[in-house]
């Protein structure tokens, strides 16, 4: 079971804002969900190996070919926090 | 002799490089020639990670990385994958690095250097390929930014992370390792070290056998010596005050030459590592054999050929191979008709330290040519020819011209970009050695003119001779051969 | 013109007046539209129709109008993902399925509404509201294509793209009274579609019948090599439309059966599965024992990817940005109010899955669970050709009936997230109704073998009617 430090724990690695208010909701509904993921346990599983990918593939790879660009501007055309030819943001921390 | 380590010193380093010389970045098409462009013009929806854009691996990243672990005589992994490391930073466009986690491409490796006592192993850990982030600018200083200005040309940059045991004794032995590795990756021909931002350390270090402290993001290799020296002298002068040293992360100033302390983490880092689910795992056992064939001689390799086959001293072909533009260009001049023992010294002595003296660093060799260019300054560039070096050493070897004026001939070369040869170039300035009866008129004017001198060295002042010397030089208008004129000074005045 | 048309139909209407002709008329569907199935209509839509006019065009789908999931990137329109913090957001590359499109002739009408990230069973967490069941506008359309599928039962778009995570095409087909498929996985590049759950979603096609749905799959299948899980199967979709099924081997799992489900559904998958035989099939029953761990081992993978998917979404690049006074805080309150509850929900569950302590019992468990569940697969499978089950357990529930409860939400993709755990192909259609809302049959086959999955859909369609009824709220 989560506590409420948990939650705030995990609100600061996933960077999500939490309220006070909302922490003691999240707790609860995470909770039930992970009450639930539980039953998981019953299973025996030390001698299964894990599955990643369904898809058996290896060794994809791409040559080592130039491919255009996008233009700057394209690149800066979502967001209107730029200068110079950059993205700004605030100061780290 | 054995090194005792009297102080207890071990440093081990983090080493990331960017594999500068493959053509793409490591998961898109985008060009790794960014060093001069304007800012977010090297990236595309891959490298920005936009949503739905997907990475493809750069088979040339994982053939560099097996190159590198080949000369690092490391293991490589027969199956190996990608990891995302998740965290959140602006240099990191998709909030998690694409790395490699608990398989990685090359583990046990070692190096082998120029120790305090000897030759000296340094142990590899572990070598695995990743991503760069992009760069920041921060706006007025870190401590009082106004803000962060981000460029993602060099974000997803191939780059591979070197991990050294703890088995260096002093700062000197962490910048001869460096050195070593870098030539190595030269050798390879998958690593620019002149590039800005190719190589950055991070250095863990500790004193007394005792606590590790991480000093982050130096980027040259002086700066890690210096960043080393500051922060043992720093834990000594803890320890003698009675304190204790404790595991943290430091920054290096480079600036001031210190190491400062990052500002604590309020909360522990979770990279919460996985499997990156859009990259398929390699088996890269079968191109092992091939790529090894491949791989070029290596620096200790060719320093012993050099002294074999050249009757070179081990000083001279450890200078000569510690840059393998530098070694081809030896051989080149050698191969073309100068004496290999002439051309060592011309070379590793001379022309290398006018070079380092320039602050000009090797950049290029066609087999004509061998360029360089400036350290701090990308725009001044220059190069010397293979035949003027041979044309010029010819000439020495001949007795056609002094040292000193061979000397000058390498110096206007270095500093002027005209394309004249040797010959022009001595003849311009009159450098062809004087004729011997040249040389004996003004040997026997320096002694008519300087009665002081001659008494005072037939007394046993034997600095007069010098003097001596020096007015022949002067009437001969440096043409003269010092020794010459000393031994003709002497069999003059004491038969 | 019909409101609902095949794609032969959509064809033979362009070769008598225009594809400009066709295109407005889906356009004037859209505009009287009661269901908030697209979050952006196309203001380039008509243009393009208009340029397939006048240039000519032999594609496959030349003039023939499509409406796309806004997770799948279309050069010039906004890319929502249902989510406010992609808030204007316009990709500048198209997703290769979209390629594929233009390339056949297809005209996009539109982004269709979706729950935010696809993270949803209803449409009901979009940003952009609600989209309504065509059948019952009090009822969600399923999700998290949720749109796609309305958009299609509704006559607003022949043909349309949505995404499959855990369900995310077939529950609102079933949902909706639409035929949708989950490729095998592998089979469509992702490359432009926005990730949700990397591992295990897929691109996948929604139409009124499924012989458009063999025509799509035609379109935007095959080899990619700008995502390295693309696999190219060679798979000619349209030769799977055969109305023969003697012989077939149908696999009956009662686990897909299992407690909760709706009397009604139960019925008329059954009545589905009897007529098979009827047409030459033999069934036997399958045991999957581990089904039952799928859910949970599903969603534990979902949500662990998702957590790092989403990651990009900071406010840095694109997008909705609040103010902080540093980077971190900017982003930790750009990411409270951009992404909705149930979104932030996932990414805490699959933060904390993967974190420091309980990597090995949530993320590591849940792997370990997937091998078991695609084993089952792969033994009811070496059995028979097709299994089959209801893809729904329930009709479509009532708008706001089950948002509040994320577990309850979750439970009814049941039957739909083991398929994305296997990767193995499956299709709903339409195979009866309960109080005048349809229901799903669902028909899983072997990876890659879309055929057979394909075969058995198309014949039980040819002899039924079910996907010729139109919801009479929107008619
Ligand atoms: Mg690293
Ligand atoms: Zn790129």
């Amino acid at each position: 079971m989560i506590t409420k430090e948990d939650v705030e724990h995990i609100g600061w690695l996933a960077r999500i804002d939490i309220s006070e208010q909302e922490t003691v909701e999240y707790m609860e509904k995470l909770n039930s969900v992970l009450g639930y993921f539980g039953q998981l346990d019953e299973l025996q599983t030390e001698d299964v190996a894990p599955t990643y990918h369904v898809a058996e593939i290896y060794n994809v790879f791409r040559d080592d070919m130039v491919k255009d660009c996008l233009p700057q501007e394209v690149v800066l055309a979502n967001t209107e926090h730029k200068q110079d030819g950059t993205f700004r943001v605030p100061k780290i921390g | 002799m054995v090194y005792e380590n009297p102080e207890g010193i071990r440093i081990g380093l983090e080493i990331h490089i960017q594999l500068n010389k493959l053509k793409t970045k490591m998961f898109c098409g985008c060009s790794t020639d960014y060093h001069n462009a304007a800012p977010n013009t090297h990236t595309c929806p891959v490298c920005l990670g936009l949503p739905g854009a997907l990475p493809v691996l750069n088979k040339k990243a994982v053939e560099a990385a097996i190159k590198v672990g080949l000369a690092l005589e490391g293991e490589i992994a027969e199956e190996t994958q990608f990891h995302r490391k998740n965290y959140f930073y602006p240099d990191l466009p998709k909030g998690f690095q694409i790395t490699q986690y608990d398989f990685p491409i090359v583990s046990k490796g070692k190096v082998v250097i120029e120790g305090e006592d000897g030759e000296h192993t340094v142990g590899i850990t572990r070598a695995h390929m990743e991503e760069d982030p992009g760069k920041l600018v921060h706006i007025g200083s870190i401590g009082k930014s106004k803000g962060v200005l981000i460029d993602y040309n060099r974000s997803g940059m191939p780059l591979i992370e070197t991990v050294t045991e703890p088995d260096m004794r002093s700062p000197k032995e962490a910048r001869r390792f460096l050195d070593k590795f870098r030539n190595i990756l030269e050798y390879l021909d998958v690593f620019d070290g002149n590039l800005e931002g190719a190589m950055r350390v991070d250095a863990n270090v500790s004193v007394h056998w005792g606590t590790r402290v991480e000093v982050k993001n130096i980027s040259s290799h002086k700066g890690v010596e210096r960043a080393l020296l500051y922060e043992i002298m720093r834990q000594k002068n803890v320890i003698r005050r009675g304190g204790k040293v404790s595991q943290e992360t430091r920054h290096f100033d480079e600036g001031r030459g210190v190491t400062l302390s990052m500002r604590t983490k309020e909360e522990a880092e979770d990279y919460r590592y996985f499997r990156e689910p859009d990259l398929m795992p390699m088996r890269v056992t079968d191109w092992i054999s091939a790529i090894k064939e491949t791989l070029p001689e290596l620096p200790d390799a060719k320093r012993a050929r050099f002294m074999e086959q050249y009757g070179i001293t081990d000083m001279h072909a450890r200078s000569l191979t510690s840059k393998i533009m530098l070694a081809d260009f030896y051989e080149g001049v050698s191969a073309k008709g100068a004496d290999p023992k002439f051309a060592a010294t011309w070379t590793a002595d001379v022309f290398l330290g006018e070079l380092n003296y320039r602050d000009l660093a090797i950049s290029s060799y066609d087999g004509e040519r061998i360029g360089f260019i400036h350290a701090k300054d990308p725009r001044i560039k220059n190069s010397f020819k293979v035949s003027d070096m041979v044309e010029l050493i010819n000439l020495f070897a001949e007795g056609k011209i002094s040292d000193r004026a061979a000397v000058e001939v390498i110096r206007t070369m270095l500093d002027t970009t005209e394309e004249k040869t040797p010959s022009r170039i001595i003849e311009e300035k009159g450098l062809f050695k004087a004729e011997d009866d040249l040389v004996t008129k003004a040997v026997a004017e320096a002694i008519a003119e300087n009665e002081a001198a001659v008494q005072d060295y037939l007394g046993g002042t034997e600095k007069s001779l010098n003097f001596l010397v020096g007015q022949v030089m002067k009437k001969t208008k440096g043409t003269a051969d010092a020794k010459t004129a000393r031994e003709l000074i002497v069999k003059e005045l004491k038969g | 013109m019909a409101k609902w048309m095949s794609v032969a139909q959509v064809k033979e209407r362009i070769k008598e007046s225009s594809a400009e002709e066709v295109t407005a008329h889906y356009l004037e569907n859209i505009g009287k539209s009661k269901i908030n199935g697209y979050i952006t209509v196309s203001e380039k839509a008509l243009d393009q129709a208009k340029k397939i006019d006048s240039e000519g065009h032999n594609g496959i789908l030349a003039g023939v109008p499509i409406a796309i999931k806004d997770n799948i990137s279309v050069v010039g329109l906004p890319n929502s993902c249902g989510s406010r913090i992609l808030e204007g957001y316009v990709p500048p590359f198209n997703a290769h399925v979209i390629e594929k499109l233009l390339a056949a002739g297809a005209v996009i009408l539109g982004k269709t509404n979706m729950d935010e990230f696809a993270m949803g069973s209803s449409t009901e967490t979009s940003y952009y509201g609600p989209t309504a069941n065509p059948w019952d506008l009090e009822r969600v359309p399923g999700g998290s294509s949720g749109g796609s599928a309305a958009v299609v039962a509704a006559g607003e778009a022949p043909l349309a793209l949505g995404s499959d995570t855990g369900g995310s095409v077939r529950c609102p087909a079933a949902f909706c009274g639409v035929v949708g498929l989950k490729p095998t996985y592998g089979a469509v590049s992702r490359y432009g579609v926005v990730a949700y759950a990397n591992s295990l979603e897929q691109i996948g096609p929604l139409a009124n019948n499924v012989t458009d749905i063999a025509i799509l799959m035609d379109v935007i299948a095959g080899y990619d090599r700008r995502d390295s899980t693309s696999i190219d199967s060679k798979t000619e979709y349209q030769k799977a439309l055969v109305e023969d099924i003697k012989g077939l081997k149908i696999g009956i799992p009662k686990e897909f059966f299992g407690e909760g489900i709706h009397p009604d559904v139960e019925k008329a998958v059954w009545n589905a599965i009897h007529k098979y035989e009827d047409f030459g099939a033999s069934l036997e029953e399958v045991s999957m024992p581990n089904i039952k761990y799928a859910l949970a081992s599903y969603y534990i993978i979902a949500m662990s990817e998702a957590s790092s998917n989403l990651a990009r979404f900071d406010g840095t690049r694109y997008g909705f940005r609040e103010s902080g006074e540093n980077w971190h805080a900017m982003v930790s309150k750009t990411r409270a109010e951009g992404f909705g509850t149930e979104v932030k929900r996932r990414i805490l569950l699959g933060t904390y899955a993967l974190s420091a302590g309980y990597h090995d019992k949530y993320y590591l468990k849940a792997l370990k669970v997937r091998t078991l569940v695609k084993q089952d697969f792969d033994r009811a499978l070496s059995k028979v050709d097709v299994l089959m089950a209801p893809t729904m357990p329930n009709p479509a529930f009532k708008i706001g009936e089950k948002i509040e409860d994320p577990l309850t939400l979750y439970l009814s993709d049941v039957n739909t997230c083991p398929i994305n755990l296997a990767g193995v192909p499956s299709i709903s259609v339409p195979c009866g109704f309960t109080e005048g809302l349809p229901i799903g049959l669902q028909i899983m086959g072997k990876p890659f073998d879309e055929s057979a999955v394909l075969r058995a859909a198309y014949t039980f369609e040819q002899n039924t009617d079910y996907h010729t009824k139109r919801p009479q709220e929107v008619a």
